[in-house]
């Protein structure tokens, strides 16, 4: 962490960048936030561990507005959504200077909770370069611990890799996580049958409280108005007269970010029902890997998606018969 | 709120017989903005239209709502009507209560009630309709034919006779199509080559015909009266100029054993060649792929035999573009693929052969030199066995359920003419159906068997099965004597179906002109407009549209020409003024409706906006409405929705949902 925080500030004093996106200590130690460093000063309250999940490449669309270069801190699963940005022109490469860090995986205060450990004070281990296989937990109740990786979000369990995709510098090591198979839940709800997989969805879904966590977090949702927010489209009327609302939100949101989404988990990461929003997402791409072919969102700057993209090979309408 | 007048048809009985027309007319009168509802027997007539205007004049009516037929029907005829009454024709929507009601349902209350909710969602839409302006686009005076068969050939004539320019695109080396492989055509007899020959001449003859052999179209933009396609002139490393056509290089090219497409694998032919004698050009090609000189680098005779030095192996690729007001497809068919159909024993044995393949071996060019012998071992046959529809009238996946509708003409062709020629060979043919219908094909069909002798039996085989003496054993059922045939044979020739050529997916594809399961290109109207694609700017000649024999063919060649003729006789187009619009405020500049846009329509600009009291530059879509042909394809794929098509916006759209399902 130190090594960045010296980068940054060298970076910052000879005008590399004016200003570094990274993430700032929270009111708790497992809950850092995105945060805007103008000053070399104001980094004494940078902090990059184990619980940094979050994806710093949504916030560089507003940094491109801004004079100056940012520099920004990029896991590497991060850069896949930087990446679709700049494919999307959302983002400004000119206006950034990409450090990727080094990650090997983040944590879910979710999953030691639920591991039944209740009242904590202080998490040690959680250091995003010290190679703790444990995390030593100070809780109210005494000492406890868990091992880091069953103390890791989902998403790591399906990493896409060590490599960042894009980069002026890489800083740290990473670890490739992943060791479950990526599209197994996915499956699982695929073997239901319908009337299983609505209730299912609805169960799920009907926790949802609108607060729009997983729309303002998500680098594919980066519509500067979205159509659920606009006058244009009467969307707010029909919240009033459909019970059915909050599910459509979300289904309608899938279909939105389909061919998009890197799937990098941020949805179900911020969701504060739990709702495991990432398997809609996650059912999109295992479909357009079956029907067009694997593709990564995100890989590279300027592919085009399958779904806005022709090719004499595409599959035919007919599929969806053939399938059911 | 418009003022709007609806008017519910009752099609003489298609629309009253099953739908309370009264009982509509008076429910749609109370919808708030309907302010004159009524019925009448024909909207269509001169007094339904006169009906629509007077009301519009007397009630001061800003939109109107025909319950009717589909709006492919009458849409303009009562747009025109509106204008007539002072009103913009793009506040007219049809309610289309027969096809998608009257005609679907038997139930008078459960159609009564689907045309009210028609007719609801019409009016929702008219309420949000705005006054519509098309504008001009000019029509380039060239048409583009693909495909140089007989269908294309016929089509081009028309055409250049007619004063227009035509280009020919033909993927092979020559012109000439199927035709050209074809012996003999019935129910004249007449000698194929001699008749389509003359053609193939007169087409590359003409002034106005410009033909591109061994090219393919490669790409297509635009839209009807400005199409621009781009057409791969693939490398013929000879000459077009320079070869005389003296055919020296075909006789001294080493690499002789390579399998002659034109007599369907049957022959020979060399690396450099022509696929008939009489190809038009009279220029070979290389197979790149049996030349020994582009194999090893070795060689290279044809080049030194070459007195007009013609032969060039560095030759590339050419794209040529083109512009054209029109486009016909005429891009034929081929044999279906035999491998499901095991039982016939196809690929067993090498006498087991398709019709096309008789052809080739009754024709004096052909592999055997016109003389009928097996393939097997040259002897002379003395039982042949013709088997009809195989493939074709199919109830399973193997084959087609279509009718070929040749295959009953050709297989009496060939069934007299081997009689004729060979009266010791006994001729059987197993059929399911004889169909005959056609200028003297009966009389045709009934020489075959009155006159020549020729074996017919109602029924169908299971299985043919190579003997050890090389005989087939041909396993089939009589049905009309209700028996069991063990026949043996020394050859058996299968009436194959035929399909389009499998090519026309993707030419289907770049026109955006739609095919049918069967890969046949669909036509605008099946009976009214046989020779148009739903595709403006396409015409269809030929098989790509559906089975046809040569006769048939032509006239529908000349009848695609004449549609096509009555396009470039235009000088300008009225163009659909239902084109896509960006809210700039709206829109990311995602380019994700551009990359979607098939007429390339979209581009992107910094423009400066003012967002709410926000002054920035934004990269926002601007849409080209001259080249916006209305798809639609940009406004579903935009995530935020600041695409809209004018005529069909989102909101539109949606107050239709809104109308049917509340």
């Amino acid at each position: 962490m130190q090594e960045l925080v010296t980068r940054a500030k060298a970076l910052l004093a000879d005008g590399t960048v004016s200003r570094v996106l990274g993430w700032k200590n929270g009111d708790m130690s497992f809950n850092p936030e995105p945060s805007f460093f103008e000053t070399e000063e104001s980094l004494a309250e940078f902090v990059y561990d184990g619980f940094c999940g979050a994806n710093l490449s949504k916030y560089m669309i507003e940094a491109g507005k801004r004079d100056g270069k940012t520099l920004v801190f990029l896991k590497p699963c991060d850069t896949y959504s930087f990446n679709q940005l700049l494919t999307e022109h959302r983002v400004d490469r000119e206006k950034a200077y990409i450090i990727g860090v080094g990650c090997r995986g983040k944590l879910d205060i979710e999953k030691i909770k639920k591991a039944g450990i209740k009242g904590i004070l202080k998490i040690e281990g959680a250091d995003a370069e010290l190679n703790d296989e444990t995390l030593k937990i100070k809780t109210i109740y005494g000492d406890s611990e868990i091992a880091y990786k069953d103390a890791m979000l989902e998403r790591c369990h399906v990493c896409k890799g060590k490599e960042h995709m894009i980069y002026d510098e890489v800083i740290g090591e990473s670890q490739d996580t992943c060791d479950k198979e990526r599209f197994a839940e996915v499956s699982k709800i695929e073997a239901m049958s319908p009337d299983e997989k609505f209730e299912f969805f609805k169960a799920e879904l009907s926790k949802c409280i609108r607060c729009n966590a997983c729309r303002n977090v998500c680098p594919a949702c980066s519509c500067r108005k979205c159509v659920f927010d606009s006058t244009k489209f009467d969307a707010s009327k029909k919240a009033n007269t459909t019970s059915f609302e909050e599910k459509m939100f979300h289904i309608i949101r899938a279909f939105h970010v389909a061919g998009r989404c890197t799937d990098c988990g941020e949805c179900s990461r911020v969701c504060p029902e739990g709702i495991p929003l990432h398997l809609f997402n996650r059912k999109f791409i295992k479909d357009i890997n079956e029907l067009y072919g694997d593709y990564q969102a995100g890989a590279e700057v300027n592919q085009r998606g399958p779904l806005t993209n022709f090719t004499f090979d595409d599959a035919e309408p007919s599929i969806v018969k053939e399938r059911g | 709120m418009q003022r709007i007048g609806l008017f519910v048809c009752h099609c003489g009985s298609n629309i009253a017989a099953t739908v309370d027309v009264k009982k509509v007319t008076e429910i749609m009168a109370m919808e708030p903005s309907v302010v004159h509802s009524e019925d009448y027997q024909y909207m269509c007539s001169e007094a339904g239209q006169e009906k629509i205007i007077q009301a519009v004049k007397e009630k001061n009516l800003t939109g109107l709502v025909i319950c009717s037929c589909s709006p492919r029907m009458h849409e303009a005829t009562f747009r025109k009507a509106a204008q007539k009454a002072g009103l913009n024709p793009y506040m007219v929507e049809i309610a289309n209560i027969r096809e998608h009601c009257s005609w679907i349902h038997k139930d008078i209350e459960e159609a009564t009630e689907k045309a009210v909710i028609l007719a609801r969602a019409a009016v929702a839409k008219v309420n949000l309709n705005t006054p519509l302006k098309p504008g001009e686009s000019l029509v380039t005076k060239r048409a583009l034919v693909i495909g140089g068969g007989i269908a294309g050939i016929q089509t081009a004539l028309d055409i250049a006779d007619a004063g227009y320019e035509v280009d020919i695109v033909e993927k092979t080396p020559s012109i000439g199509g199927r035709m050209s492989q074809l012996d003999k055509t019935f129910p004249t007899l007449d000698c194929s080559a001699c008749i389509l020959t003359p053609k193939m001449v007169e087409a590359s003859a003409h002034e106005k015909i410009n033909i591109y052999t061994y090219s393919e179209v490669e790409k297509v933009s635009g839209f009807v009266g400005d199409f621009t396609v781009d057409i791969r002139k693939k490398a013929r490393y000879v000459d077009m100029n320079k070869c005389t056509g003296c055919g020296a290089c075909m006789e001294k090219c080493p690499s002789k054993k390579n399998l002659s497409e034109f007599n369907r694998g049957l022959g020979n032919r060399p690396a450099i060649y022509t696929p008939f004698a009489q190809a038009i050009p009279n220029v070979p090609v290389i197979d790149t792929e049996a030349c020994i000189k582009f194999k090893t680098g070795k060689c290279g005779l044809c080049s030194k035999i070459c007195a007009a030095g013609a032969v060039d192996y560095e030759q590339k690729d050419e794209i040529i573009s083109q512009k054209y007001g029109a486009i016909v497809v005429a891009t034929g068919f081929d044999t279906i693929n035999l491998d499901k159909y095991d039982e016939y024993a196809y690929s067993q044995s090498k006498d087991v052969i398709t019709s096309l393949e008789l052809e080739r071996v009754m024709n004096a060019a052909g592999p055997t030199k016109g003389h009928l012998e097996r393939l097997s071992d040259g002897k002379h046959p003395k039982e042949i066995v013709f088997i009809q529809c195989v493939g074709s009238r199919c109830s399973d996946d193997r084959g087609k359920p279509y009718c070929s509708k040749i295959c009953c003409m050709y297989t009496a062709k060939h069934a007299m003419l081997i009689r004729d020629k060979y009266p010791d060979v006994n001729v059987t043919v197993f059929y399911i159906d004889v169909r005959t219908p056609g200028k003297n094909f009966d009389e045709f069909y009934r020489r075959a068997v009155e006159q020549y002798g020729v074996n017919y039996i109602k029924g169908q085989v299971g299985k043919v099965i190579p003997q050890p003496d090389g005989k087939l054993l041909v396993q089939g059922s009589d049905l009309l004597d209700n028996k069991q045939i063990l026949k043996e044979a020394d050859m058996v020739v299968l009436a194959t179906a035929i399909e389009p050529n499998p090519d026309v997916r993707k030419i289907a594809t770049m026109l955006t002109a739609s095919i049918d399961t069967n890969n046949f290109l669909t036509e605008a109207h099946a009976k009214l407009r046989p020779v148009e694609s739903p595709t403006a700017g396409i015409f269809l000649s030929g098989v790509c549209q559906g089975p046809k024999d040569i006769p048939e063919t032509v006239a529908q060649a000349g009848a695609a020409a004449v549609k096509a003729i009555g396009l470039l006789a235009k000088d300008k187009l009225m163009t659909n003024p239902c084109t896509a619009q960006s809210d700039i405020l709206l829109c990311n500049g995602c380019s994700a409706c551009a990359n979607v846009c098939p007429y390339g329509a979209i581009s992107y600009e910094d423009k400066e906006v003012n967002d709410h009291g926000i002054r920035e530059t934004r990269r926002v879509a601007v849409v080209n409405s001259a080249l916006c042909q209305g798809c639609g394809a940009c406004t579903v794929t935009c995530p935020s929705g600041a695409m809209d098509l004018l005529g069909f916006s989102n909101r539109q759209l949606i107050s239709e949902v809104d109308a049917i399902c509340l």
